[in-house]
């Protein structure tokens, strides 16, 4: 399939660029163990991309690959047009990539609001001088960063539980909380590891409007791992689908749907 | 009823006017977002309405349309009703957790041709109903989160409505507008919950509107100092009088909380002096502080016991100004200091000054908790029809089984069949396009039925109310039936939420229980019952055990009374799902639909009057989505103890 690199406008408005993130040739081992196995697929600017498979696919893999976690031995990974060399986790974030996890990843001891506060930390430039006795750039720094955090405190609707301990909240809030804190990196590409597992009917129906409404509002670019098919044919505009290692499917919801191998490999079901 | 407006004072835009001469630079508005209270004077707020009442003049308002607004309490919708009263407009608040078809329902019924809405939320529903309002011409949303992309060919935000009316600069065609309004004019129009068929669009005038908030002010001292928060629905008759009417009387300051959620939280950090709550809040706050002192540690729990019953002996004494002795008022003072003080602060209610209840009645005990804090919690009656106010009581006459004596201006007189009548200058004008209902609720003399059943106590001249005059009934043997009234004995227990009691025409009564699940679930967590569902938790034996000494306790006090000992609960089913204003059950004001129930559970009532022991049972549910679903159970019914009746009733 050749891709046409022109951008276009998704039928609900939405304006999907060019590509931000191109994995080319993608192989990752652990050991003998071929996780990915020669994967190459792009992310365009502003869209929502999926990544679905059954257990084992590999889709963890993928993300960690992208988010820079792991390095692959072999393949190459591009992005905005530059290709990217080996990198710490910190490096990825001032890239301007931000994640969450699948087992959540917070601060249970501290409130809420310093969870997303810490998600600014590749924002602030202040010294740890500045910062000790809290004059100056730190405390102007501060107090625009605790601004753009408010504004996501508002976005995702956690007003309530601003000064709760993370440790005190139901799973699904802090998912949400999650999302917050990778929000506040106002990062360029977000990365959702199963945002929505674990989650009853309700909780799922939130996310996803968060997750579209992220998208909508700050033209946030999204690459997210789903098991749950209903969610992902819904929310996103291009799926990749992995098994065993191997890229099987990438298209439009649609053209995933039908496509034979798809069904043999991963839905089974509806090839009866 | 012909005297004119307080001293040229004839519109709450004229209130306005006033305060921005008189207060101009304090606070009018405060709201709290991000994180941050943000505040405005009323110099600001009136320079905001102003520019929003020459934006509905761009939008091509005309005197007498109705502009419906929709939403949570915000400062920039009040502005919205005061901007549309200021270009002679009607200004319609509706429940903002009205569904669609509601919504629809009085948008058509009063033809509005704008909307102002808070967010997408009500956008969404307007859109779903839109296609049957032909009037609707444009609507004008507040928080623009979600709707970049909707067709604006009939929307505008507000900010931009306002900024089009700032750039037309017509803010002479608006005062013109403004003078012209009579006294007589319609100010506003609210629709009522409607616990029985259709909502009534109730139009009150000026008139109405400025008296009843001049003399309610007045009864409680209101002052421009005061502070209230905004949190009961903006299309209450209630939440109108109390943050536009005397808010604009009085100039005090109205504060809007950032959320639903958060109110407990902004409560407590605005500190209100004038506060009201109805019954159910002072209960949710009283069920929290017990539950977390049942978590306390053992010292801190006696300190707490040993103060709230100096509290208890002392507080409601002192705040009624009867002598207390210098002993009784140190140990006061040592209790204030210990318990009772951080606990009003933790309550959010340390300044309160006034505070109101009303629309149900109030467990004594709940009653009697706040009193002994010292709070001044009052209670009112009050109706849409009445503009509010129709009876309160005075400081220093507080009983929690009165609603007080007639509030200034108000005449009662009580009908032979006990309903209660009122005459006043709040009496509303008339249902709008619906004359029918207007004649058979108000007289040509001007006086209300109510539509409740009391009495006026002998000595004291406080109004008492028995229950609604169409719920009260007969029974079978002929015996009065007044479900309210034990229904109200039933809610006073923590455990249990909501009680319908059934009995017109029949032998015995019966009633439906809804557990309170706060209370119950947490005696649950500390009994080690696990329970998966509100469902398996109402049909646990304990549960009901615990329900079934609840109503022979009831019955033990029904008994009591004479009159009504015939109407005590012989046998009741503790119901498996929440009744829910979304399944109709309810009103959106949280009064039960007797008619509606009794109905959609035809079977568990015949199953009540039957000597079955269990009955199976599937409900129709609506999410909160608008979907529905259904729910299947198995209901153990249960016979409650009985106290024998006075031999009189027999002798009859």
């Amino acid at each position: 399939m050749k891709d046409i690199i022109e951008p276009y406008v998704t039928p609900d408005g939405r304006t999907i660029g060019g590509v931000l993130m191109d994995m080319r040739n993608i192989t990752l081992r652990f050991g003998g163990v071929e996780a990915i196995k020669d994967i190459s697929l792009d992310i365009r600017e502003g869209e929502i991309r999926a990544i679905i498979g059954p257990n084992g696919a590999g889709k963890s893999s993928m993300l960690n690959v992208i988010s820079g976690f792991y390095n692959p031995q072999e393949g190459e990974v591009w992005f905005r047009g530059e290709e990217r060399p080996p990198m710490k986790p910190y490096q990825v974030a001032r890239l301007g990539i931000a994640r969450t996890f699948q087992n959540i990843a917070l601060f249970e001891g501290m409130t809420v609001l310093d969870n997303i506060m810490t998600g600014r930390l590749t924002h602030m430039k202040s010294g740890m001088f500045w910062q000790a006795i809290w004059a100056g750039r730190a405390e102007t720094e501060e107090v625009h960063n605790r601004e753009i955090v408010e504004r996501i405190i508002d976005f995702l609707e956690i007003q309530a539980i601003r000064k709760t301990p993370v440790g005190r909240l139901p799973y699904g809030l802090k998912k949400r909380v999650e999302l917050a804190r990778a929000l506040a990196a106002e990062p360029k590409l977000l990365l959702l590891d199963e945002p929505m597992a674990g989650m009853n009917v309700e909780e799922k129906e939130d996310m996803s409007r968060f997750i579209l409404d992220v998208n909508d509002e700050f033209g946030t670019t999204i690459a997210l791992i789903e098991h749950d098919m209903g969610v992902v044919m819904d929310l996103s505009d291009r799926v990749v689908v992995m098994d065993y290692g191997r890229k099987i499917g990438d298209g439009t919801p649609d053209e995933v749907r039908n496509n034979e191998q798809v069904i043999d490999a991963y839905l089974g079901v509806a090839h009866d | 009823m012909t005297a004119s407006a307080p001293s040229g004072l004839k519109s709450v835009p004229d209130l306005l006017a006033r305060n921005v001469a008189k207060h101009g630079t304090k606070a009018a508005y405060r709201e709290k977002e991000f994180g941050i209270w943000q505040s405005w004077t009323w110099a600001e707020a009136a320079e905001e309405i102003d520019a929003l009442a020459m934006g509905f003049l761009t939008l091509g308002a005309d005197v007498g349309d109705h502009i419906a607004i929709a939403g949570r309490n915000r400062p920039a919708l009040y502005w919205a009703m005061v901007a549309a009263q200021r270009i002679g407009c009607v200004p319609v608040p509706l429940y903002a957790d009205a569904a669609a078809e509601e919504i629809a329902y009085a948008l058509d019924h009063c033809g509005a041709r704008y909307v102002v809405a808070g967010d997408q939320e009500q956008v969404d529903k307007i859109a779903d109903v839109r296609d049957g309002l032909h009037a609707l011409q444009h609507v004008v949303y507040l928080d623009g989160r979600g709707l970049r992309k909707y067709d604006h060919s009939h929307m505008t935000s507000y900010a931009n409505l306002q900024e089009a009316g700032r750039k037309s600069g017509r803010i002479g065609e608006v005062n013109e507008r403004s003078a012209a309004r009579t006294y007589d004019d319609t100010s506003v129009m609210l629709y009522t919950s409607g616990t029985t068929g259709r909502p009534k669009g109730v139009v009150l005038s000026n008139r109405n509107v400025i008296e009843t908030s001049k003399n309610s002010s007045e009864f409680d001292h209101l002052q421009p100092g005061d502070e209230v928060l905004a949190y009961l629905p903006m299309a209450w008759v209630g939440d109108f009088i109390f943050s536009i009417g005397q808010a604009m009387w009085t100039g005090f300051c109205v504060n809007c909380p950032e959320s639903a959620e958060t109110m407990h939280t902004d409560l407590r950090e605005i500190g209100p002096t004038y506060f009201f709550a109805p019954p159910r809040v002072f209960e949710q706050q009283l069920t929290n502080v017990m539950i977390r002192m049942e978590d306390a540690g053992r010292f801190k729990k006696w300190l707490f016991d040993r103060c709230m019953a100096v509290g208890r002996r002392v507080g409601p004494a002192l705040l009624d100004g009867e002598p207390v002795s210098q002993m009784d008022r140190f140990r006061y003072r040592l209790a204030d200091w210990f318990a009772i003080g951080p606990l009003k602060n933790t309550l959010g209610l340390s300044r309160v000054r006034v505070g109101y209840t009303a629309g149900e009645a109030i467990g004594p005990e709940i009653f009697d908790f706040y009193r002994a804090l010292g709070i001044n919690l009052k209670q009112l009656y009050g109706q849409t029809e009445a503009t509010v106010f129709i009876t309160q009581q005075p400081d220093g006459e507080v009983r929690s089984d009165t609603v007080g004596v007639p509030s200034p201006g108000v005449e009662l007189k009580i009908a032979e069949n006990g309903e209660v009548f009122y005459r006043s200058p709040g009496v509303f004008v008339e249902y709008y396009k619906n004359a029918e209902s207007t004649a058979s609720t108000k007289d040509a003399e001007g006086w209300v039925a109510t539509g409740d059943a009391g009495f006026i106590e002998e000595g004291t001249g406080h109004l008492r109310i028995i229950d609604r005059a169409k719920d009260v009934g007969k029974m079978a043997d002929g015996r009065l039936f007044a479900p309210k009234y034990v229904e109200n004995k039933l809610k006073f227990y923590p455990d249990i939420l909501e009680a319908v009691v059934f009995g017109a025409g029949r032998d015995y009564c019966t009633a439906f229980i809804n557990i309170d699940l706060t209370a119950v679930g947490n005696w649950a967590e500390r009994n080690n019952i696990a329970y998966s569902s509100y469902q398996e938790l109402s049909q646990h034996p304990r549960v009901l055990d615990t329900i079934q000494a609840h109503v022979a306790e009831v019955n033990k006090s029904v008994a009591a009374d004479e009159m009504l000992a015939g109407c005590q609960v012989h046998r009741f089913l503790v119901l498996h799902k929440e009744l829910d204003a979304d399944d109709g059950e309810m009103t959106r004001t949280r009064k039960v639909r007797r008619a509606v129930i009794a109905e959609k559970f035809s079977d568990l009532i015949a199953a009540l009057y039957s000597d079955k022991g269990e009955i199976y049972t599937e409900t129709e549910v609506t999410y909160e989505d608008g979907r529905k679903g259904k729910i299947k159970a198995t209901l153990e019914l249960r016979d409650a103890a009985v106290t024998a009746e006075q031999q009189q009733v027999a002798a009859e």
